[in-house]
């Protein structure tokens, strides 16, 4: 027997400071002038694989339901190109608005654990916070260990045409003086303080 | 002609071809580029879906690094060219981000004050060395290539400083005075998939193919790409795309290393044999 | 009347509380205690209702006993009160144009909080005008003449209609209008909304009432460049440009058109919005009024070379062409002008998503008007560039408008405009329309119910909507986004 759920809210269901938090982050000021014309949604070359599109997750950050834009997997899916940024009448910087979603996501500890994207943007601060810059190749090991080694071992034929070109490091890219970065990431926002460590990936040393 | 260079961590990795053809083309040229003194990563799309303070306030050291060496910092990768222009747009913009940012210089005594100008190759190769200067230095048009030029996102939007924003054309004038044949492409800003093709394959790999297969229809011979994830994306997963969709085979290419050819320059100084689809021999030594 | 004397005004400062209007909010006391150490002031009072009786008494009492040469009154707008206490002032035998309103209500007390601030913003409104106050220099109220004559510049329809509702008043009226031709561009309709009327019977007739109204004169091809005087009593300067062509001896038969040395059209056809070429010689459209040729001095060989065998010349019987012939500046008097100058559409290349200019079938409302049109270049017949009949046309709703980048506000007649077009569209191709709107805007008599057959006709889709269920009538398979670049024909509205 299906599950019925229901899908109309009440307004107590609501998260009224929700949209306010957002908007406070730079690029999320003119989020009230959305006119929901959706011409995000139109040029956004992913939007046709998202659960909510990017002008309903405008319009649901606006209404204040938090659950639901914070566990979509449009957040996640956003690949950073700015067309909806360019294009949006309203000069709405939705890709900003994005980027605040996921930290919230993060923060909130409702980002999808095992979903790779997550787990790619984690693995990539914890290497530039202990070497200051990234290796790619052992970033994309590191990746696809915790999320997918079949697939891994599926990429076999492009890990040889990258070793074969000389484009596969097996040394680590690193800085001379990483710690000269450590102010940076003592100065972070606060769920990243080293004192108390929300997730694992903050405790690195 | 002088520059502070910002590598960033993809030029020293997968896109080290990159390095090697910009680098080579440069001195060929008489544009002299010193690497900016350890440099940290800029954090490209990552850093900002984790911490937006650490974001700035990364891309702000490598600014003050570059103000402290005072010329003009290039940023060959669109991200990395994209982090550090927001980073500088945002301070200004933002007192709340301002404040942020450069917290974190004082302890190495630096200081940013927001004079370094972020420089893209492309604008410098065609604006400050010139198109004129350029078509001198050159010992072996283009004859036969036919190039689909890819701009990819970051280094037209948000801020479209040294191209139109809905159709940049800098690539297009560069590659007709080398003497190639420029492929009208319509996608040329369309997003190649970013970091999607490594991790939802089946999303970031099909925008990646549809460039591809719209260079493949309008016949062009050869890409060329501004940026090292665009080149990557659609360099290395052809076999799969063929698989999955339909057939493409199409080589993909630094702008610079197509310049470099145009110079006169050695395929192995390019990095032309990191290509994963090569280009085609009888093209390369024409 | 008491004559004031340069550097010795004596000013008398009133503030009015207004009940609890102004004083609930400023310090009113303190205002009136601030002005009288102001240079010049001589007596400075704070009263409830300055425009009472007993208020505009103290005024005249304070004029006589203190010999004040000059009046200050802060107190509410002056397009309530100033009348009031000008008069008072003149009762009190001093010049009513000695007198300074300052409004500390609509200004201050109406738009502020309570407190220092209001009190302070009053202090420095006061100031300003006690210091004004002594430069004014006494007045006197005269009558004057107002020449009945009127200018309407712009020949579009409600030029066209203001003219002759005016004219048919018994005024003279000059319409001046900068095409070779009355009619804007309703002109160029085909129908209008909602209740599709043919616009040609509605405008034509009106144009051909004020080419023979005996009180209208009709300047075509004519721009105002100078306009002087004040309101009531203008000169204006007209510059008429040379059509070539003697109006009064041309009758349009246009002969000279056919004999024209250029025998294939080949200049860009204004009228019809590029769609169309016509020769150096032209007849804007068929029902031009006045119906006179006009020559295009960029086109004519003879006006740029002087070389030319002038067949046109040897083609009109009525020796109306004057290749020599020169501007000509009229200088008008009248007493109102009416501005009529209508609108231009959003240059909608501005917007290059959208692919106007760079693809092949995106037209702009315009456009697709002519072509419905059937005296225009396509003879009624809506096709694609290269002739044949579209299968499908989609048509994109507030381009340029709504956004901040170009203009912020909304077109309000675009969505009826719109649909106008979509349904004549549907008549004459029988092709799939699309709309895709943000919002329907229907406002006005007929226009929602214009709107409401229409869905069940023809696809409206919501722009936001694109790429999302519900998007379109099918299943989620048919789903596609729209691309920013449509790969349709798609008229985009200006």
């Amino acid at each position: 027997m299906m599950p019925l759920t229901p899908t109309l809210k009440f307004d107590a269901e609501r998260d009224p400071s929700f949209p306010k938090q957002i908007m406070a982050r730079p690029g999320g000021e003119k989020l009230f002038g959305c006119i929901q014309c959706g011409t995000c949604s139109a040029t956004c070359p992913v939007s046709i694989y998202m659960d909510y599109t990017p002008r309903q997750i405008m319009a649901l950050t606006r209404a204040g339901f938090k659950d639901e834009v914070l566990r979509s997997r449009t957040i996640w899916l956003c690949a950073s190109c700015y067309a909806c940024t360019v294009d949006c009448p309203k000069e709405i910087k939705i890709t900003d608005i994005m980027y605040a979603l996921k930290r919230r996501a993060i923060q909130d500890g409702v980002y999808p654990k095992r979903f790779p994207i997550p787990v790619l943007a984690r693995e990539f601060f914890k290497m530039v916070r202990r070497r200051g810059r990234v290796t790619e190749s052992e970033l994309v090991v590191r990746l696809m260990l915790q999320t997918n080694w079949l697939g891994m071992v599926k990429m076999w034929r492009q890990g040889l045409n990258l070793i074969r070109t000389g484009r596969f490091s097996l040394k680590p890219e690193r800085m001379r003086h990483a710690e000269a970065l450590q102010p940076i990431f003592a100065g972070g926002e606060p769920h990243l303080a080293t004192r108390t460590p929300r997730h694992p990936w903050e405790a690195e040393s | 002609m002088k520059f502070s260079y910002f590598p960033g961590c993809s030029l020293k990795g997968t896109g080290r071809a990159y390095e090697e053809s910009l680098l080579a083309v440069c001195r060929a040229l008489g544009v002299e580029v010193l690497e900016l003194d350890d440099w940290n990563c800029c954090g490209a799309t990552a850093y900002m879906a984790v911490s937006e303070a650490a974001g700035y306030m990364m891309n702000t050291r490598n600014l003050a690094l570059a103000e402290r060496d005072s010329h003009e910092l290039l940023a060959p990768c669109n991200a990395c060219y994209l982090s550090l222009k927001k980073t500088q747009h945002y301070i200004a913009e933002y007192p709340s981000v301002a404040a942020q940012a450069t917290g974190a210089l004082a302890a190495e005594k630096l200081s940013y004050t927001g004079k370094v100008k972020v420089r893209h190759p492309l604008d410098v190769l065609v604006n400050d060395v010139g198109l004129p200067a350029i078509k001198k230095a050159v010992k072996q048009p283009l004859k036969g290539f036919k190039v689909a030029p890819y701009y990819g996102c970051q280094i037209v939007r948000p801020f479209a400083e040294f191209d139109d924003q809905q159709n940049p054309v800098l690539m297009d004038k560069l590659f007709q005075a080398l003497g190639a044949e420029v492929v009208r492409y319509p996608l040329k800003t369309r997003c190649c998939g970013g970091s999607l093709t490594g991790t939802l394959g089946e999303v970031g790999q099909r925008l990646s193919f549809i460039l591809l297969n719209e260079a493949q229809r309008r016949g062009a011979t050869c890409v060329a790409t501004v940026c090292p994830l665009c080149q990557f994306n659609l360099d290395s997963y052809q076999a799969e795309m063929s698989r999955q969709w339909s057939p493409v085979r199409m080589p993909v290419v630094y702008f610079t290393q197509l310049l470099g050819l145009a110079l006169g320059l050695d395929e192995k100084a390019l990095g032309l044999q990191r290509c994963i689809v090569p280009l085609p021999a009888q093209e390369v030594h024409a | 009347m008491k004559q004031p004397t340069n550097g010795e005004a004596r000013i008398g400062f009133y503030v009015c509380h207004c009940g609890t209007n102004i004083a609930g909010v400023v310090n009113v006391a303190a205002v009136a205690q601030y002005a009288a150490q102001l240079p010049g002031v001589v007596v400075s009072r704070d009263y409830k209702y300055m425009c009472s009786d007993p208020g505009q008494e103290l005024i005249q009492t304070d004029i006589k006993e203190h010999q004040l040469n000059r009046v200050v009154v802060a107190s509410c707008s002056p397009l309530l009160h100033e009348h009031t206490f000008r008069t008072a002032c003149e009762k009190g035998g001093l010049n009513p144009f000695c007198f300074q309103m300052v409004n500390i209500r609509e200004h201050d007390s109406w738009v502020h909080e309570p407190g220092d601030a209001a009190t302070e913003k009053a202090k420095a409104l006061v100031r300003a005008a006690v210091k004004r106050v002594a430069l004014h220099t006494p007045l006197e109220v005269k009558r004057t003449r107002i020449h009945p004559d009127v200018l309407v510049v712009g020949g579009g329809i409600a030029g066209i209609q203001a003219a002759l509702t005016i004219a048919n008043g018994g005024q003279n009226v000059y319409l001046v209008e900068r095409e070779p031709t009355i009619g804007g561009h309703m002109a160029k309709f085909d129908k209008t909304f909602p209740t599709l009327d043919c616009a040609a019977c509605i405008l034509t007739p009106k144009m051909s009432a004020v080419a023979s109204h005996p009180n209208i004169k009709l300047w075509t091809y004519s721009e105002v460049v100078k306009v002087d005087g004040f309101v009531g009593n203008y000169k204006v300067q007209v510059r008429r440009k040379p059509r070539y062509v003697n109006e009064e001896l041309c009758v349009g038969c246009a002969k000279c058109v056919d004999a024209c040395v250029y025998k294939e059209e080949k200049f860009e056809d204004e009228f019809n919005e590029g769609l169309a070429k016509r020769k150096p010689v032209y007849l804007p459209f068929p029902q031009a009024t006045p119906p006179v040729v006009v020559f295009d001095p960029d086109a004519c060989i003879q006006l740029k070379t002087g070389k030319c065998k002038k067949s046109c010349l040897e083609a009109c019987d009525r020796n109306a062409i004057i290749f020599d012939q020169k501007p000509e500046t009229k200088e008008i008097e009248v007493g109102t002008i009416i501005l009529a100058t209508g609108f231009r559409t959003f240059d909608a290349t501005r917007l290059p998503q959208y692919g106007f200019g760079t693809l092949p079938n995106v037209y702009t409302s315009l456009q697709i008007e002519r072509m419905v049109n059937a005296s225009g270049p396509t003879d009624g017949h809506i096709m694609l560039k290269d002739g044949r009949t579209p299968k499908a046309v989609g048509i994109i709703h507030c381009i340029g408008s709504r956004d901040n980048r170009t203009n912020r506000w909304c077109s309000r007649v675009c969505c009826m405009y719109s649909m106008k077009l979509a349904h004549l569209i549907k008549q004459h191709t029988g092709a799939e329309v699309f709309n895709f709107y943000i919002d329907i805007r229907a406002p006005g008599k007929g226009y929602e119910e214009f709107y409401g057959p229409l869905p069940a006709r023809m696809d409206f889709r919501e722009r936001r909507r694109q790429g999302e269920m519900g998007g379109q009538r099918h299943d989620r398979k048919a789903a596609r986004p729209r691309p920013a670049r449509p790969a349709r024909q798609t008229p985009a509205v200006g």
